[in-house]
């Protein structure tokens, strides 16, 4: 009997333990999940909270109904990894021995790397929206706030779900719209990066939107830290930025334990192949989700994405045949605009977001890059899809793991290539 | 879209950033720095193979981590390459711009 440890059982772990335990023989492998939180939330809904569009009840459900009765489930604390001994030390001290470990241990938000972040106004203020708690006690604060300089702020790259900041100034400008007090609050959108949309595509055909919403773009934004006292932030070129209500967005890291263990970069992400998804360092080790440093968004579609390829590369290993190198970094995801209308991004490694539709070339029903309201019930839907069918480990009919590139309006450049190719 | 730098066609993007980080030579850093206004220096270069080191590697640059860094603190970044130090330095190291999904 072998034994396969996840550890980790959010988005990622849970997906992982769904389709090994399918595939696996029962008298072969043992599955261990371990996780310290009994709550698997569903993070999409932490931007829907502030503005009581989900209530939290919508935003979570427990861990143990998403695993297969099959795996092993441990709620406990990791101490440390010990890879050359290829085994776990849990809270309490027990040890768990592996022949293969997944690491999906995700990433959280570090406001204590920023100077004054976590200080006075922390909740008060100054507020994330990136945990359970900040979403939550951000919509009580919006819930009777009286207007004023609203500051949404991303702190540095890489974070979860890049478009959330966006997607939140969208959304406080719907918000304040309808509850008649939009002339009573200055949004602001402050951003490290030379503006909110850095893509040269993304950035020609939506860069009007923040102009048509009346929010404010400061880039190029670097923050030294927030200032308590006088409710601003300070960057380290001494630019400032004042602030009623800051809306951040912190320094994203990997778990704690990846740091104790020896195994991150300086933010504590596991060096992983971008194309295997088997960690640098040691070959019985195999990273996914948002605990990797691979160059895509940290979302839950990448996830989803790279658990078809890392189930695969996994009984692969197992089988000792080469592994796949076919993670192309494909990321799917919705961009809510407000008044009921999102977009839909698709893109991967080397192809930026393109316009087009999605799923079906001349069909769609989805638009690539463009507002519309099917968009926005889709991504409505997507909880139940979340729920039922990606945690389920189930495949989604259309949708596959690499990028298609059907149904694009491709660059003349790339159009060439592509008929060359079909030549 | 393709640029002439250092007397060479090199493949840029539309915001002038290279495409390919192994078409990278010191004369083409000089190029790119002059169009920025910046003469480099030693210093200058310690700095950009540093940020190319780190692109090689996969990693994902910000202010912040270059200042942890132990190569040159955030005072003196801002001071080597003034106004958007990250972008402008990214770009005369002829790696990608640092962006977000879009």
């Amino acid at each position: 009997m072998k034994n396969l440890v996840i550890l980790g059982a959010g988005s990622a772990g849970t997906m992982m333990a769904n389709h090994l335990s399918k595939r696996f023989r029962k008298n072969d492998w043992t599955i261990t999940v371990v996780d310290i939180h009994g709550k698997h939330y569903y993070q999409p809904g932490f931007l829907f909270l502030p503005f009581g569009i989900y209530g939290e009840e919508d935003c979570f459900k427990s861990k143990t109904n998403y695993l297969p009765k099959s795996v092993q489930y441990i709620q406990t604390g990791i101490v440390e990894i010990k890879a050359n001994d290829r085994k776990v030390v849990l809270v309490g001290g027990k040890n768990l021995n592996y022949d293969i470990l997944i690491i999906a241990t995700g990433a959280r938000i570090a406001p204590e790397e920023v100077e004054g972040m976590k200080g006075t106004e922390w909740h008060k203020s100054v507020f994330d929206f990136y945990t359970f708690e900040g979403a939550k006690n951000l919509r009580n604060k919006l819930r009777d706030w009286e207007g004023g300089k609203l500051v949404v702020h991303i702190t540095e790259m890489p974070i979860k779900c890049p478009v959330a900041p966006l997607e939140f100034a969208f959304l406080a400008d719907w918000h304040f719209q309808k509850k008649g007090m939009r002339d009573k609050v200055e949004i602001k959108y402050v951003t490290p990066m030379d503006g909110a949309f850095t893509k040269p595509k993304a950035a020609s055909k939506l860069g009007h939107f923040l102009e048509d919403k009346n929010i404010n773009l400061v880039p190029d934004f670097a923050i030294a830290k927030v200032d308590n006292e006088n409710k601003k932030i300070i960057s380290w070129d001494n630019k400032e930025v004042d602030f009623d209500l800051l809306v951040t967005v912190p320094t994203n890291m990997g778990d704690d334990v990846i740091m104790r263990s020896g195994l991150g970069d300086d933010l504590n992400f596991v060096p992983t192949n971008k194309h295997t998804l088997q960690s640098e360092e040691y070959e019985d080790i195999f990273v996914i989700g948002d605990a990797t440093n691979v160059p895509t968004s940290k979302a839950g579609s990448v996830a989803h994405f790279e658990a078809e390829i890392l189930t695969d590369n996994i009984l692969r290993y197992i089988d000792g045949e080469p592994l796949l190198e076919s993670f192309d970094g494909h990321a799917n995801c919705f961009v809510e605009t407000g008044f009921n209308k999102a977009m839909l991004i698709d893109f991967n490694y080397e192809t930026e977001p393109l316009q087009g539709v999605f799923p079906f070339k001349g069909i769609g029903p989805m638009k690539l890059l463009e507002e519309n309201r099917v968009n926005h019930w889709a991504k409505l839907g997507f909880r139940w899809v979340y729920w039922n069918m990606l945690m389920k480990g189930k495949k989604i009919l259309f949708i596959t793991p690499q990028m298609q590139l059907a149904g694009k309006e491709l660059p003349t450049k790339e159009l060439e290539e592509e008929k060359f190719v079909a030549v | 879209m393709e640029a002439t730098l250092a007397n060479e066609k090199i493949e840029v993007n539309e915001q002038g950033y290279l495409l390919d980080m192994d078409q990278w030579h010191e004369g083409i850093a000089r190029a790119i720095a002059a169009e920025e206004g910046i003469e480099l220096t030693n210093r200058h270069f310690e700095v950009v193979n540093f940020l190319r080191k780190e692109q090689k590697n996969g990693t994902s640059l910000s202010i912040r981590k270059i200042g942890k860094s132990g190569v040159v603190d955030i005072k003196e970044f801002y001071e080597l390459f003034p106004e958007g130090p990250l972008k402008k330095a990214s770009r005369i190291a002829g790696i990608a711009k640092p962006a977000s999904c879009i």
